[in-house]
């Protein structure tokens, strides 16, 4: 046990508790510990569920429930939006991990998205579906990653602030996608987006959402394989844990980061690709929906993991989709799946201080 | 006539765990003197003084200022017996100007006008002999000038007793100069003063009195009127002892890595390297002794490939081509390319060396993982070094895939070192290997290093013990104010020597002073 | 006509300069907290549910009251919310960004949800909230305001919040540049353990610069429902002002008595292409993103000037927790 509390041999004699850092704790309690968090949270949810309709607290959960995954279009429903909030999750981990707070995905989503749309419109009809998707879902990569690449490239050169930079990139996409959105519109002006019939993502055995998650699972798969296998990886996890071993060993810092931002903006762009194509099958500016803020705390929860960032994903969508359920029912406001949400990552974030530290009560006797 | 004594420390005992830090010292400073408290690194010397200014709680012993027994549990406390300490790393507030940091901190009824604080300060700048623009920002400072409004931060709170920690060290000669005269004015006026110094001449040159530390204990206080540097150097570094280290005759010796001028400029001026020169010879272990700062890091760092160099060469003779290169401004991949097999065990092992929260086969990987054209890492072969590493080296581990932070301090030292000298290095750089390290763990580096040594490596071993360096090391390269001021036979050397080689350095700039 | 436009983008500025004065003092301790969108939210929501109660109360309608009570309200419901950011970051030690997305995801999410909600909780049978009582009270103008012509509505014409704004801006200016406490402040945030050595409470001080500086934000939210909107609150009215208030805080260089300026300009964006001729309802959406455009330039050229006192507090984003030193 490693005493941190070294700064002032006085602080024994006034202080009652201070706090100590744990070693690491054992994975079963550390679990045990979010899973106690999760469930107060949902018992807070219920108070406040309950104090707004007159549900009891177990009827409320079956409504939720219901809502989420009550028919097979539901559920369908549920596990398309948890593919998608996955993919944007997916993206800003590398950045993360290396601690380059990139907290521009939902632009980085929009243009994505925008592009895609572009090729659909002007290239749609023109070739061949089989050609078009293709071009689409190159376009949207390459302008994610550039999306991404600009506050990188102030970041690495001048040190300019990425987690203003990347917000504020955020909103110069959306006005841009909102001027094309009206721009489109048909009629011109009217605010109702086009729909873009051509270069839609193919239909899988009768389900709409399927080559969705199919894409979803395999991005998956290859971002775990990535951050754990591969030297990039590797070289990631060395630059976000210690820039100066990085330089020790060699690694070009710099590098590092416009190559992990190139990707991270490539896959939130990805995911613009899936709303756009394979989901709306049109473009608003308001298409991200706040996935790119969203999908930063469904990572933070994983603990940057791939694998718990399913679970991670699962929840928070079950959690919106239940929550509107009620609130559907209840006549109340949608927003109410916001709240529960915000709640929920208040216990989550919050428990994580009982897993590092833990406080130490010191008895009063004074031992001068 | 006696002055009166403003400070007196009796019987003072302080231990961490287990190492005993200060083990009953009694010492005392008048008003109107300047002692100077003299030893070697880790001799227990700031820990003393941090006892005095309240960052640490002594474990027995008493304190007494103006004669009467005080309790100092705080820096406020401290402040209270108006004692003021001066660290070596300064604390300021890097956008606030000379003054707002003076300022900092204070509760004061009368409110805040910032114009009669100025007027404060600069009465206290013109009763020293300071140089300081209160309005000056501190970022835009040089690190004397930082150094100065420390000073003036704490005779702003009205300290009568000062203690400064190697404030010299960071200093330029002229710069030193300056500094002592404001504290020869600081004692004429009736200020007591202590200075923690390992540099004899600024001992002589400055001090009335002179208490020595060594390895935690008090070995007496002199007069410096009555002292000399031979006198002085005999107590700081005490009779030799014997390590039992073995020592094998250098074979094939070749020169492997040649150093010709470098200078290294800090950024506020100051030479960190100034004119180096040495060669290491393969089959020989380099020791490099000097104090702590002389320019050991920016040394070892510069021939890593990590450190800019202003003048010189740093040339490489390969043994496989028998070409040599020029390692100077290569970057650590570049050095590599060039097929130079350069081993370095830094002295910041888990902020450098290692990655803490990696465990013992993610770290083996940081030199080796770019093996090959997979895009994929290979763990088979980290992991077999990993165990044998562990083997070998009796590392004390739950397993391979242990975060290293978790580590000992010595088990932690094994892995660096395993891993450096794994890779077949043909030189090997290891700062301050055996710090912190209990007496098996170190014998093991010990034997590490002279493995290598016959393997034919260049080793240089950059050390603090001098018992250590005399006994292990061929050749001895003394290192003072980042210039070499010699280059002994490890054989036919001793301790004084040493000793006054290190602490030699700048002083003929100081001549005039003495 | 030039007279209008400035009116109407001190109008469209006020809620920027509450939300950046905010977020202006929440920075300098160090806290990025990206909350205060949401802060906004909950500020505005408080405030009406608050005017809601009371003018459904059915007690004679008290002009004071009916400004004072959803004033109350609204700096509760925003001191609330950074309450719950400093125990999350600074008690529990939780990321900022994260905790302050949250916040923001919450607190929007509680403004729309009441918003949307509050008739059918309190059982009420009115149509929609339109608090035109309790707005025509924050509107209330000064008496001669109508009499000076152009200096009038330019200077004089304006809800008290709009002075109020202003007057905050300055004050916090004051306070932060030349008050023991603003020094104390911005040592906190620009180099906490500094700070830490020199004996102020670095604790007491994140907690206080955050709670206020929610206050003064959410005051922001309050003052477009009440006096902007004139009592009518719609879901997702109040847009993305919470954001382009951080953008504020960029473009004046963590200065509150720049960002009145800032305010006025960020609002002249923003009303301008109404009185451009024959511009269509798409070029709009362009010159609304002049602001953040402008904002990401500005942080370009500080960064590449790199001149200190024009950069983000040091600390900033950054936690600091004495024992881990």
């Amino acid at each position: 046990m490693k005493k941190i509390n070294n700064f002032c041999w006085s602080a024994l004699f006034k202080v009652k508790s201070h706090i100590i850092k744990r070693d690491e704790l054992i994975w079963w309690k550390a679990w045990g510990i979010r899973v106690i968090a999760v469930f107060l949270a949902l018992i807070v949810c219920g108070i406040v569920t309950v104090s707004l309709t007159d549900l009891n607290p177990v009827e409320m959960y079956i409504t939720m429930i219901e809502g989420a995954i009550g028919t097979s279009r539901l559920a369908w429903n549920l596990f398309q939006n948890t593919a998608i909030l996955l993919c944007v999750a997916l993206a800003v981990t590398p950045a993360f991990k290396m601690k380059f707070w990139n907290i521009g995905g939902e632009g980085q989503i929009l243009i994505g998205g925008f592009t895609t749309a572009i090729c659909m419109i002007f290239l749609g009809g023109v070739i061949p579906d089989g050609l078009l998707i293709p071009i689409m879902f190159l376009a949207s990569i390459i302008s994610g990653a550039i999306w991404g690449l600009i506050p990188a490239i102030f970041k690495t050169r001048f040190n300019s602030n990425e987690t203003l930079f990347t917000l504020m990139m955020n909103y110069v996409a959306v006005q841009i996608v909102a001027y094309y959105t009206l721009e489109w519109s048909v009629p011109k002006g009217s605010g109702t987006p086009r729909p873009l019939e051509f270069g839609q993502l193919p239909v899988l055995f009768g389900q709409k959402y399927l080559i969705n998650i199919l894409i979803v699972a395999v991005i998956t798969v290859i971002v775990y394989i990535y951050l754990k296998y591969s030297k990039q990886g590797y070289e990631i996890s060395v630059v976000g844990e210690s820039e100066k071993t990085a330089r020790y060993i060699g690694i070009n810092v710099g590098k590092v980061v416009l190559r992990t931002m190139a990707i991270s903006g490539a896959l939130c762009g990805v995911a613009g690709f899936l709303l756009v194509a394979g989901t709306d099958h049109s473009l608003k500016s308001d298409t991200s929906g706040g996935r790119g803020f969203t999908a930063i705390m469904v990572s933070w929860l994983a603990k940057f993991d791939p694998i718990f960032m399913i679970l991670t994903s699962l929840l928070i969508v079950f959690l919106q989709k239940g929550a509107s359920k009620i609130s559907e029912v209840y006549r109340l406001n949608s927003s109410f799946s916001d709240i529960i949400t915000g709640i929920i990552i208040f216990f989550i974030i919050g428990c994580e201080f009982f897993i590092n530290y833990k406080i130490k009560f010191n008895k009063k006797e004074a031992n001068v | 006539m006696e002055k009166k004594i403003a400070l007196e420390l009796k019987n003072i005992t302080k231990t961490f765990g287990s190492v005993i830090a200060n083990k009953d010292i009694s010492l005392q400073v008048r008003k109107g003197e300047i002692l100077s408290v003299l030893g070697e690194n880790g001799s227990g010397k700031t820990t003393l003084m941090n006892m005095v200014s309240g960052i640490y709680y002594p474990d027995s012993g008493r304190i007494f200022v103006d004669g009467n027994e005080v309790v100092i549990a705080s820096p406020k406390d401290a402040f209270e017996c108006k004692i003021g300490m001066i660290h070596q790393h300064f604390k300021l507030v890097d956008v606030f100007s000379a003054a707002e940091n003076i300022v900092l901190g204070l509760e004061d009824e009368k409110g805040f006008d910032m114009a009669s604080y100025i007027d404060k300060i600069k009465e206290i700048t013109e009763a020293y002999g300071f140089e300081l623009d209160p309005y000056k920002k501190i970022y835009e400072m040089s690190v004397s000038e930082k150094q100065t409004v420390e000073i003036i931060k704490v005779l702003f709170r009205g300290a009568d007793i000062l203690i400064l920690d190697e404030p010299t060290a960071v200093l330029t000669p002229q710069e030193t100069v300056k500094l002592f005269k404001v504290l020869r004015n600081m004692r004429d006026s009736g200020k007591a003063i202590i200075i923690i110094t390992h540099k004899l001449h600024e001992v002589l040159s400055l001090s009335d009195n002179v208490a020595v530390l060594r390895k935690g204990e008090y070995i007496g206080t002199v007069k410096t009127s009555e002292t000399n540097e031979a006198e002085l150097t005999e107590m700081m570094v005490g009779k030799k002892i014997s390590l039992n280290i073995d020592r094998s005759e250098p074979q094939n010796v070749a020169d492997r890595l040649v150093v010709e001028n470098i200078d290294c400029v800090s950024r506020e001026g100051i030479k960190l390297l100034d004119n180096v020169s040495f060669t290491a010879r393969s089959g020989e272990i380099l020791g490099i002794a000097g104090i702590a700062g002389s320019g050991q890091r920016e040394l070892l760092e510069a021939i890593a490939g990590l450190q800019k160099l202003d003048e010189g060469k740093i040339l490489y003779n390969n043994p496989k081509t028998g070409s040599q290169e020029d390692l100077r401004d290569k970057t650590p991949l570049e050095i590599r390319q060039l097929g130079v097999r350069l081993a370095f065990v830094p002295e910041d092992r888990l902020g450098m060396g290692l990655v803490g929260n990696m465990d013992i086969v993610d770290n083996m990987m940081l030199r080796s993982y770019r093996k090959g054209k997979s895009l994929f890492l290979q763990k088979k072969n980290p992991k077999s070094l990993a165990e044998e590493i562990i083997e070998r080296l009796e590392v004390v581990t739950p397993s391979a895939y242990t975060p290293v932070r978790r580590l000992s301090g010595g088990n932690v030292q094994k892995v660096l070192v395993g891993r450096e000298i794994a890779s077949a290095p043909t030189v090997l750089m290891a700062a301050y290997p055996v710090r912190g390290l209990d007496i098996n763990s170190s014998y093991t580096i010990y034997n590490l290093l002279n493995e290598q040594k016959q393997k034919g490596v260049a080793v240089i071993f950059v050390g603090e013990d001098l018992d250590v360096l005399i006994e292990l090391c061929d050749r001895i390269l003394v290192i003072g104010a980042g210039r070499v001021t010699g280059i002994v036979d490890g054989r036919n050397t001793t301790k004084e020597e040493i000793g006054i080689l290190m602490t030699k350095s700048a002083s003929d700039e100081m001549g005039g002073e003495q | 006509m030039i007279a209008t436009i400035i009116q109407r983008a001190v109008m469209q500025g006020t809620p920027l300069l509450f939300g950046s004065t905010g977020e202006i003092l929440t920075e300098k301790s160090g806290h990025l907290n990206l909350g205060i969108p949401g802060i906004m939210y909950v500020g505005a929501i408080s405030g009406v549910a608050g005017a809601f109660l009371y003018e459904h109360s059915g007690a004679a309608f008290n002009p004071f009251l009916a400004v004072l009570i959803p004033l109350l309200c609204s700096l509760v419901g925003s001191v609330l919310m950074g309450l719950v950011y400093c125990f999350l970051t600074v008690t529990l030690r939780a990321n900022q960004n994260v905790t302050g997305l949250a916040l923001t995801t919450f607190g929007i999410g509680i403004g729309n949800f009441f918003g949307g909600s509050l008739i059918k909780l309190v059982d009420s049978d009115v149509p929609s909230i339109a608090l035109s009582k309790t707005s025509n009270c924050f509107k209330t103008q000064l008496p001669f305001a109508d009499n000076l012509g152009w200096f009038g509505d330019i200077f004089l014409s304006y809800g008290f919040l709009v002075y109020v704004a202003i007057t905050v801006a300055l004050i916090a200016s004051h306070i932060l540049n030349k008050t023991r406490m603003g020094l104390h402040l911005r040592a906190v945030g620009e180099n906490p353990e500094t700070a830490d050595a020199a004996g102020i409470n670095v604790t007491k001080y994140k907690y206080l610069a955050t709670c206020i500086g929610s206050a003064i934000a959410g005051l922001g939210g309050l003052y477009y429902v009440m006096d902007y909107a004139n009592g009518v609150w719609s879901n997702n009215g109040f847009g993305d002002r919470g954001w382009l208030s951080i953008a504020l805080v960029i473009f004046s260089v963590w200065r509150p008595s720049l960002s009145i300026l800032g305010s006025v300009l960020f609002g002249f964006l923003y009303v301008i292409p109404t009185y451009i001729p024959d511009i269509s309802v798409s070029a709009k959406k362009l010159f609304e993103m002049l602001p953040y455009v402008v904002t990401i330039i500005v942080l370009i050229i500080t960064s590449m000037r790199n001149k200190k006192e024009h950069q983000p507090p040091q600390a900033l984003g950054l936690p600091y927790f004495r024992e881990e030193r």
